[in-house]
């Protein structure tokens, strides 16, 4: 019994990691989908400051070529990278819409993240001395208040306690 | 006309600079003499709105008058351009709009000067700064960027004509709004220097800045909203926010403007956060300042950018001097600034404003950080790299979902401390039905692990259901409550309720708008597009509609000469509308322009709205045959209906709260030991 379980769920695997990789292939192979991604990833370089898929000028020298172009390497077979790098030499740094995950380009994507590390940190810290504060009491028995001071009281219970 | 405008704004600089040394001398002065200056201080500022207003009815008559003797009027307007675009010309160009800049600022002087006896001392300071602010833009307007500068030798028949880009309706009120927004926190910040630097006593600072504000606050969310949604009807590209660097100097005052408005309420109920608040507000008057910079020193590319020129230097030095007063009176009188209470829970409404402060400035920073990357980059490796909507999407997408969890669990917790079982009391019904929400998504076919935006579009979706069933809850759980007490019915209660406490209410509304617009933004996600040349009886096809080419059209006018496409839309077999792309060539610039169509499916789909999107994009050099480009924007009218949800959360969060019900006690025999409360 345990023999055909282990047999049904090893072939269930085996048509499970097929599928994956039948899609995966399917994926690579699905031409629009990869020139839709790369055409988000770069730049119009005529100046327009549009993503290359969004240029809307028609009769734009740069973005109808570079179309062109990447369409042109898709169906080469060349890969992303391959693309980004060509483009990159051809066109220059700018035409990549965002930093690279190389060099001093990593210090783009890597500061926000530290920001928000360096921002938890402080916040628990800050948290964690208030918390710890003492509370200043006066000395000796607590006689009633009256008059401003109690004025003061009711107004602070008031804002903390409004509904 | 031109002498009247420059000897306005000379007469302007000089009763400014009478405003500020006046009023700081009879603010430094002892004696009954000092008061006298001080008010004559003021009416001089009172004065400056009227001079300056004069100068700005200049430049507009001289636009209507076709004035082209005037460079900024030969520039920006020609004989052709219609009525309310000649209007617009005042702020359409560098000089106009630092001309707007100070007419505005004027007016909120005016305003805040009439309103001195709120608090004698406290305005009389707070009009001193402003007076100090309005130097600076009125030297600009007078020795770097002159509106009236006279044309050098021959005056030319026509003018240059207004960029065809703002020729739009929307562009007439845009720029007001924002504006409005950038030169209102000079408000609130002179309020707090004036607080800093006199030592203020108690809070009453902080409620008169928190009323300016929030009207501020509200002006620059309109004048945001309304540059979104003229960039997506006229830019024609499909999208409304492209992460240029001018849409993002506005965001970022907006942001730390956010936290600031959180953040008070800290002040105002437990005396907490004054230092925090005090630089808050300083960094949100100098972001507009930056913003304002941003925009005219040329120092990033964008496409809403004005020309390059000099007047950078001139901000950089106004930035550098008001970071040094605030720093200086700061360190002087910080001591003033000592938090009363202290932090008993991190399960508190305190400590989820803290984070929420956080979260708001991490988004603040990330947002200057990527705008100001190209020009780091360019400095550290000699090139400028391209910081764009990728970049921006993926860094601030996770930043938005951990602020919406904020924003939902926020308000179901109490100040001081909350306790574990209040909070799963509160927090059951709303988890389930975000769960619910997300689960029918998945349903619809919402596939997370297809695709890394689909999974953020459930997470927003999820979250930003959770937003909007917290605030009902709350509405709900305070109206059910009252309701008992007075047996009123539930609506009524909740009613009472809300004037009971408009700003805490209201405050909701704002967060079931933001819930809305970050729900119509995921819809980003799911957008589609085709691109085709269409002749003559042409189809083409997108999700469930087919758009089928009728005829184009060409029309002439004075300003420009036009091209339409007539195209009829079908969903099945039923036509459901005829939609007119238009393409238009504007003469006096000899610019071409875009003007796509929009047609929400409001009737198709009514809950899960789609925008179709038609573009009429000219005609192919080649073929000569038009090319139409058409989008399906999914959910794209939540984010205006959103929007508009928010300005009406932010207007009733600004009446007054109704007067606190009394309840009448029959008298007690014997006195009570300590006073009876009322």
């Amino acid at each position: 019994m345990l023999r055909v379980f282990k047999g049904n769920s090893r072939r269930a695997l085996q048509l499970g990691l097929l599928s994956i990789g039948l899609i995966a292939l399917l994926g690579a192979g699905d031409d629009s989908a990869r020139f839709n991604d790369l055409g988000h990833k770069m730049m119009c370089v005529c100046g327009c400051s549009q993503i290359l898929l969004e240029c809307n000028h028609v009769g734009c020298s740069y973005s109808d070529r570079m179309r062109g172009e990447l369409m042109a390497a898709i169906n080469n077979g060349d890969n992303d990278t391959g693309i980004m790098q060509a483009f990159m030499q051809k066109y220059g740094t700018a035409v990549i819409a965002a930093p690279t995950n190389s060099g001093f380009n990593r210090v783009a994507w890597i500061m926000p993240y530290l920001m928000l590390a360096f921002g938890i940190t402080l916040v628990v810290l800050i948290v964690r001395a208030w918390r710890n504060r003492p509370l200043v009491l006066p000395a000796g028995t607590p006689t009633p208040v009256s008059g401003v001071e109690l004025d003061h009281f009711r107004e602070q219970a008031r804002q903390e306690t409004e509904v | 006309m031109s002498q009247i405008g420059s000897f306005a704004l000379l007469l302007a600089l000089a009763l400014s600079a009478y405003s500020f040394v006046g009023g700081a001398f009879a603010l430094a002065l002892p004696g009954g003499g000092s008061e006298r200056l001080g008010e004559t201080a003021r009416r001089a500022g009172i004065a400056v709105f009227g001079v300056v207003f004069l100068a700005a009815v200049v430049l507009v008559v001289s636009a209507f008058h076709d004035d082209f003797s005037i460079a900024y009027i030969l520039h920006h307007s020609n004989r052709d351009l219609p009525i309310p675009y000649k209007f617009a010309t005042l702020w359409s160009g560098q000089e106009g709009s630092l001309l707007f800049w100070s007419l505005l600022l004027a007016t909120y002087g005016l305003v805040l000067r009439l309103r001195h006896k709120t608090d004698a001392r406290l305005f009389a300071y707070a009009s001193v700064i402003i007076a100090a602010v309005q130097i600076f833009f009125l030297l600009l307007l007078n020795f770097a960027a002159h509106p009236f500068a006279l044309v050098q030798g021959t005056i030319p028949e026509d003018g240059n004509g207004l960029n065809p880009l703002l020729q739009y309706p929307e562009m007439v009120i845009h720029p007001p709004m924002l504006y409005l927004g950038y030169v209102g926190f000079t408000i609130p910040f002179a309020f707090a220097l004036a607080a800093l630097v006199m030592r203020y006593p108690g809070e009453k600072w902080i409620h008169i800045t928190r009323r300016w504000t929030m009207v501020t606050w509200g002006f620059l969310t309109c004048g945001i909203f309304l540059g979104a949604h003229w960039a997506y009807s006229v830019l024609g590209w499909g999208g409304y926010w492209g992460w240029d660097p001018v849409e993002n100097a506005s965001l970022l005052p907006w942001l730390t403007g956010t936290a600031f408005l959180h953040s008070v309420m800290m002040q105002e109920k437990r005396g907490m956060l004054k230092v925090w608040n005090m630089w808050l507000i300083f960094a949100t008057f100098l972001l507009s300042i930056f913003g304002t910079f941003l925009t005219r020193s040329g120092v990033v590319s964008s496409v809403h950018a004005f020309a390059q020129s000099s007047i950078g230097d001139w901000f950089v030095v106004f930035m550098a001097l008001t970071v040094a007063t605030c720093v200086f009176f700061f360190v002087k009188n910080r001591s003033h600034l000592r938090s009363e209470h202290k932090l008993e829970s991190l399960a508190s409404r305190e400590s989820s404003f803290l984070f929420n402060n956080l979260l708001l400035l991490l988004a603040c920073f990330t947002v200057l950080w990527g705008t100001l990357f190209p020009i780091l980059s360019e400095w550290v490796q000699g090139t400028k790299v391209t910081v764009g909507a990728p970049f921006f999407n993926k860094v601030m997408v996770p930043v938005t979902l951990l602020l919406l969890i904020l924003t939902a669990i926020g308000p179901l917790l109490a100040w001081r401390k909350t306790s574990f079982e209040s909070m799963k009391r509160n927090f059951l019904w709303p988890a389930v039905g975000a769960l619910a929400v997300g689960l029918g998504m998945m349903i619809f076919g919402v596939r997370p692990w297809v695709d890394l935006s689909y999974f953020y579009a459930l997470m927003a979706a999820m979250l930003a259901s959770l937003v909007v069933f917290t605030v009902i809850s709350e509405f709900v759980r305070g109206g059910r409550v009252i309701s008992r007490h007075t047996r009123q019915g539930l609506l009524p209660a909740m009613m009472t309720l809300y004037h009971r406490n408009t700003r805490r209410y209201g405050g909701y509304i704002v967060h079931l708008g933001i819930a809305m617009v970050i729900i119509g933004v995921l819809g980003s996600a799911f957008n589609r597009d085709v691109e085709k040349e269409m002749g003559f009886g042409d189809k083409m096809t997108i999700g469930p509609y087919t758009l089928v080419c009728q005829s184009y059209t060409q029309d002439d006018n004075a300003n420009y000469s036009n091209e339409w496409a007539i195209i009829n839309v079908f969903k099945g077999d039923q036509q459901i509308t005829t939609m007119y792309p238009e393409r238009r060539f504007y003469k006096a610039s000899q610019q071409p322009q875009t003007i796509p169509r929009i047609y929400p499916t409001v009737k198709q789909d009514f809950f899960l709205l789609k925008d179709l999107y038609v573009v009429y994009e000219g005609r192919n050099e080649d073929t000569g045959r038009p090319i139409i480009k058409a989008h399906l924007n999914p959910m794209v009218p939540w984010i205006w209906m959103g929007w508009l949800i928010m300005i009406f959360g932010t207007i009733t969060a600004l009446i007054p709260n109704a007067a606190p019900a009394r309840v009448t006690v029959p008298a007690q025999a014997q006195p009570a030991a300590v006073g009876a409360g009322d």
